[in-house]
């Protein structure tokens, strides 16, 4: 049984690894039928991530939100609770951190913490909105939160064209007291905007498991994602833990649309659509079996293989939708465990057998 | 002739552990043959392995004196053999004959002749005195009917041999009696059946033969004439088992638990309790006697702050605790052991140690200033399990991974370390085996000889009458009665529970 379980433990590993495998290997073989070579494709997707420190930097900046949006997902989803609208609670966070980032003067290094705060209860509360309205009148969380996104998306371009408007369908830049970036971490990159923001999502990674796996507050909302019936017969209250998870879940998105806005761009633009953050956020989840440092996995995985095919376009001319259609797969193979699975049983038995 | 089914040395391993060790399971046409163990003995993976979803890893099958090889249950059903599964598999919106054709429908050009179909269930019904309606959804039915849409199920698949796999489990003691009745109709009309099951009564009332195993090893079969109760139980166990529970007569005290006049709705609108009042008072065991869906969940729950009550008045220890909250009615001494343990009881993926402090985990020793000491409650965990022998592999293992008997002791050891002035036991032995059920009796008269109230809800009366001091009789949301288990029997009880006649006392 002690052996079981490190199996089990090895499993969490060994699985997205292995599905990481499947998929390079499936998204080799469409790249062969599509008449491209995938050793050629596949090198020039390390190139674009590895292949000099400004990509490299480049690489980690694409990969920082989404590990804030894999962690908002995670974390619902341990509650028992599916968070679509971490996309329009990561557009919240973009548009407090805008705004606090703009108009609000405050000394530097202050001034982007307290814009990061502001953000994180800002977006806390849109997502604790749809706990809420599931707690109070059990409406179902995927359904409120798809909807939420639209709300989010449509207000934040109404708020930038009326209050915020800079330059070109965009917000006032913010001032440089709420900035994220850090010459010196750009100077090292070659120019990339690397910043601030990956260390916090990095902080915010041990946090969120911390919090869940070692606090009173995470073994309540554990119990009640995994079954909430034996947490209100224990004398839990199931309906704060729900509305707790989707606080923390969208406070997390938030923090993600903070670090956006103040460490890259310095402003928010004005979108006819989603950024998609939020919803690449559930397949990093996803990948990372919904542990916090699964998600940085996770994100890495996603991020780089995504920045890295741009220059495979680039360079290559191979495009990049084979690269999204590996990241399928390997969603994919994670998702079909069972899968993984069943070939690490056959091979265990193989050996099992040989053995005695 | 040969037998009908044969298993002969049947070994099958799961990474090391041996789940059946040659093991031989005879069984002649036309008998019913009880397969009896203790929970995780070994029987449902026998059975699977005769249905075809296991292989095994030694051993041979002959159904009919011929030798086979049974890769899937469909090859099973092709065989003949059939399985009514503890766990219904049915699909709730659809009607019974939907259920029973589903995936053999009778065809009319395109469409499914449902008229046909339903003429065939209602014969073969009646031929076997099943009593379904075929145009009835299942969810509109209850669990008994359902039980019997299973056995048709496997009937309108043409099978000869039927397993059954823990039938009673879910059935009141009337539907119980109408099974057995049943599986007599089905050997008069030559079919096999090999019943599952740790009820040694209705192996008594029902079977021809009986093979016993324990922990994965072939114990022997015996005739069911040759054998009595006794015996049997002791087969399964290994050990003398006593089924009179040893107690002194009680010295009850003042009241702990006072209801007065409850009314609470139910489920579907109508008030589940209707004025109801009863006492518990310190030293003793209440028992709750009753048929299932007479109010008592309703009741349990109106005492533990589940549900919300709509008049009347509920006292611990004379302070009121009527609408106040589970944590609140925890805190203040109410300990309860759920009738449903998966759903109610545990946290099925946490481990068995977190599970021992699930109302707990925010007090000291177990968390300071929010955060959990881990080293405490596995401490806690580990004390817990060894004074309460609960088998686990070690205090780490998830909660899911224990035997039914084993996860039921954690939930007993969690509620009776606390203390509680007040111990709510909702059919605290449901589906376990004897030496368990030994146990956990014991458990609630120490409960009761250290001066605390215990109130035992159960619908097996063998239980009320065994480990009850006074009885109280529910029907219809009221206590109709409150009588002495020396001075009752079956036959009072039952008359009782129905609603007929009242005993002496009733409030």
């Amino acid at each position: 049984m002690i052996s079981s379980m490190q199996t089990s433990r090895w499993n969490a590993i060994l699985i997205p690894v292995l599905a990481v495998i499947l998929g390079l290997i499936v998204g080799g073989l469409l790249m062969l039928l599509m008449g491209y070579n995938p050793i050629v494709g596949y090198s020039s997707v390390f190139q674009g991530i590895f292949g000099n420190m400004y990509f490299m930097g480049e690489t980690l900046r694409a990969v920082t939100p989404l590990i804030f949006a894999g962690l908002a997902v995670a974390f619902a989803f341990r509650t028992g609770l599916f968070n679509i609208g971490v996309e329009g609670q990561f557009i919240i966070g973009q548009l407090a951190a805008a705004w606090v980032g703009a108009f609000w003067t405050l000394p530097t290094g202050l001034h982007a913490a307290v814009a990061i705060l502001v953000a994180m209860i800002a977006s806390g509360l849109y997502g604790g909105f749809a706990g809420w309205l599931k707690a109070r009148l059990g409406v179902h969380e995927v359904i409120t939160t798809i909807m939420l996104n639209y709300v989010a998306l449509f207000a934040a371009n109404w708020t930038i064209r009326t209050y915020l408007i800079g330059a070109s369908e965009r917000s006032k830049d913010i001032l440089p007291s709420a900035s994220l970036q850090a010459q010196w971490l750009s100077d090292l990159f070659e120019g990339a905007r690397i910043n601030w923001g990956l260390l916090l999502a990095l902080i915010f990674a041990l946090v969120c498991y911390w919090l869940l796996m070692k606090t009173t507050t995470g073994y309540e909302l554990r119990a009640v994602g995994f079954n909430p019936h034996a947490a209100e017969y224990a004398g839990m209250n199931v309906s704060k833990n729900i509305f707790l998870s989707m606080l923390i879940s969208g406070a997390l998105a938030g923090i993600g649309g903070a670090t956006d806005v103040l460490g890259v761009n310095g402003n928010m633009a004005i979108s006819a659509g989603f950024t998609g953050i939020g919803f690449d956020g559930i397949a990093v989840a996803l990948i990372g079996n919904n542990n916090p440092f699964g998600v940085i996995f996770g994100a890495l995985l996603f991020g780089g293989l995504s920045f890295g095919a741009d220059n495979m376009q680039r360079v290559e001319g191979i495009p990049t939708e084979s690269i999204q259609i590996v990241i399928s797969m390997v969603i994919y193979f994670v998702a079909a465990a069972s899968v993984v699975n069943w070939l690490l049983g056959k091979f265990r038995r193989r050996q099992g057998v040989s053995q005695k | 002739m040969p037998a009908v089914v044969e298993m002969l040395g049947i070994t099958k391993r799961f990474n090391g552990f041996t789940a059946n060790d040659n093991i031989n399971l005879i069984v002649q046409k036309g008998e019913i043959h009880a397969l009896l163990g203790e929970n995780g003995a070994g029987k449902s993976t026998l059975m699977n392995t005769l249905f075809g979803l296991y292989q095994p890893d030694e051993g041979e099958i002959r159904i009919r004196g011929e030798r086979v090889n049974i890769t899937d249950p469909n090859m099973a059903n092709r065989l003949g053999i059939g399985m009514v599964h503890q766990h219904f598999m049915l699909v709730e919106p659809f009607t019974v004959t939907e259920n029973i054709i589903l995936g053999m429908e009778p065809k009319l050009g395109a469409k499914i002749d449902i008229r046909k179909a339903e003429r065939q269930v209602q014969e073969l019904s009646d031929r076997y005195g099943l009593r379904v309606d075929p145009k009835a959804k299942i969810r509109d039915i209850s669990v008994g009917m359902q039980q019997r849409v299973e056995i048709l199920k496997t009937l309108y698949r043409g099978a000869e041999i039927l397993i059954f796999d823990e039938p009673t489990a879910v059935l009141t003691p009337q539907e119980i009696g109408e099974l057995m009745q049943i599986m007599k109709n089905l050997v008069s009309e030559g079919k096999t059946i090999i019943f599952i099951t740790h009820k040694l009564k209705e192996i008594m009332a029902v079977c021809d033969t009986c093979t016993i195993i324990r922990k994965g090893q072939y114990i022997g079969s015996v005739a069911i004439q040759d054998t009595n109760v006794d015996d049997l139980a002791s087969k399964m166990v290994g050990r003398h088992v006593t089924f009179e529970v040893d107690k002194t007569p009680a010295q009850p005290k003042g009241p702990v638990l006072q209801v007065q006049n409850l009314v609470v709705e139910g489920n579907r609108g109508a008030d589940a309790l209707r004025g109801l009042s009863l006492e518990v008072r310190a030293g003793e065991i209440l028992g709750i006697a009753g048929i299932e869906g007479n109010g008592q969940s309703e009741l349990i729950e109106a005492i533990t702050g589940l549900r919300k009550i709509k008049s009347g008045s509920v006292l611990l220890n004379n302070k009121p605790i009527e609408n106040k909250k589970t944590r609140q009615i925890v805190e203040a001494g109410v300990g309860h052991i759920p009738e449903d343990r998966h759903k109610h009881g545990l946290v099925l993926d946490y481990t068995i140690g977190e599970n021992m402090v699930l109302q707990t985990y925010y007090q000291s020793p177990f968390a300071k200033r929010g955060v959990l000491r881990y080293n405490a409650i596995y401490e806690y965990a580990r004390k817990l399990i060894k004074q309460f022998d609960v088998r686990t592999p070690s205090e780490f293992t998830p909660a899911r991974a224990l035997s039914g008997g084993n996860q039921q002791k954690g939930i007993i050891a969690r509620e009776v370390d606390r203390n509680p002035d007040l111990l709510i036991a909702a059919q605290p032995t449901r589906g376990l085996d004897v030496g368990a059920i030994e146990f956990i009796h014991k458990k609630l008269v120490e409960q009761r000889d250290a001066g605390k109230a215990v109130l035992l809800i159960s619908l097996e009366l063998d239980e009320i009458l065994n480990v009850s001091d006074r009885i109280a009789v529910i029907y219809e949301g009221q206590i109709v009665g409150i009588v002495q288990p020396e001075e009752t029997d079956h036959d009072q009880l039952g008359l009782m529970m129905a609603g007929g006649g009242k005993g002496k006392g009733g409030k």
